[in-house]
């Protein structure tokens, strides 16, 4: 829950990477820690093992500056993919203002890719959260790899949509970063929202901060 | 996906000002060097006393972790929780206890004074800081913290300077 703290005039919202193991999410951070000025970030700080798998999380703060007379910063953490270490997953999620859901884009992850899915929904409803009412987007990260799934097949697997119930909400809405898709759109009678996603190649830094800024922009628009 | 959720909380300054009377009082009693409140999330909420000489924002997440891991712990051992923590170091100390299960009050200690001393005032400061939090958690429960457009519109432009537009 993103804390504003009049006494000390300051603003913090917390975003967690989250995914499959080996899917990149350390790499999203590290490579906005080396891009961001140094006036804009802390220190990066990672809880590893000692062949670097994140044991517990990474944790980044990024500094907006002053808006308004508030110092205004993102909290970035990202969870480690692998299953068994569900328990720190769940308690990154606490107090969560908005979710990136790293995916790796192999084919033969589709899987791990699916199973970490599930779990971030489980996990989220354990908190109490509901991911459909909140900042998510996905990143289809690896899309230089040569067995890269299509994004249609990435979509239909980890993003085929939620019914939309408001209906001030039912109402064509296009996708930004893809001409002629919609994020929320009628199929068969129903309106369906489905979340942004952004292809990346983390490594490179490829939509890593496309990423980055589509969802600090949805958590700003929750504190308004 | 604007939908807001009704989840973030507000930190006043006649909350603060209370917090600090409690804090001054028992880091003089306590012969203590420094006081922190961190939320559970992992963000810094107050610092008394001798400024740190650390990164008060990795600290703060730290310390979250670190509470919330042994939360597990406790539960793993069928406690409901551990309401307090010692780390010991050679020349200085922590002394981690929850309030309210929302805030984890840190106390930074050196040799000029006694891990007893300092349980013994946390045992006055920790109801105070339980009662204060309690009222304040109370006060805002159901209502939504809001910041004015304007700032959301500095902000986004503050993000496109700093991530590319």
């Amino acid at each position: 829950m993103s804390l504003i703290n009049y006494a000390s005039r300051e603003i913090n919202c917390k975003i967690v990477y989250y995914g499959p193991g080996l899917g990149g999410k350390t790499t999203n951070l590290e490579y906005v820690y080396e891009k961001v000025a140094p006036s804009s970030k802390g220190k990066l700080i990672s809880l590893a093992t000692e062949t670097e798998r994140t044991l517990f999380f990474d944790f980044l703060p990024v500094d907006l500056g002053t808006i308004r007379g508030f110092r205004t910063r993102f909290h970035l953490y990202t969870v480690p993919g692998q299953v068994y270490y569900n328990a720190s997953r769940k308690l990154i999620l606490k107090g969560v203002d908005g979710v990136v859901f790293v995916a790796d884009s192999q084919i033969d992850r589709m899987e791990a890719n699916l199973e970490a899915m599930q779990n971030l929904y489980d996990n989220m409803a354990q908190h109490g959260y509901d991911l459909t009412t909140m900042p998510f987007v996905i990143q289809y990260n690896k899309r230089d790899l040569p067995n890269a799934a299509a994004v249609a097949d990435l979509d239909a697997a980890l993003n085929p949509g939620w019914a939309v119930t408001d209906p001030a909400r039912q109402k064509p809405t296009p996708d930004p970063n893809r001409p002629g898709e919609y994020l929320v759109r009628e199929v068969d009678g129903t309106w369906v929202e489905r979340v942004p996603t952004y292809e990346a190649v983390a490594v490179k830094g490829d939509g890593v901060f496309d990423t980055l800024k589509a969802v600090s922009k949805q958590v700003l628009k929750t504190l308004g | 996906m604007t939908a807001p959720r009704a989840s973030s909380w507000a930190f006043h300054e006649e909350d603060s000002a209370k917090i600090h009377g409690v804090l001054h009082a028992f880091l003089r009693d306590a012969s203590a060097r420094t006081a922190l409140l961190v939320d559970r999330a992992g963000q810094m909420l107050v610092t008394v006393g001798e400024p740190p000489a650390f990164d008060p924002t990795a600290f703060a997440s730290l310390t979250a972790a670190d509470f919330s891991a042994n939360d597990q712990l406790a539960r793993l051992l069928g406690e409901p929780e551990f309401g307090a923590l010692f780390h010991q170091g050679e020349r200085e100390s922590l002394y981690l206890a929850d309030i309210a299960r929302r805030v984890i009050l840190v106390v930074l200690f050196d040799n000029r004074t006694t891990l007893g001393l300092v349980k013994l005032r946390m045992k006055h400061a920790v109801p105070e800081l339980t009662t204060i939090f309690t009222a304040m958690f109370d006060r805002d429960a159901g209502t939504t913290t809001r910041v004015d457009a304007e700032f959301v519109d500095d902000a986004e432009d503050e993000l496109d300077k700093l991530f590319g537009s």
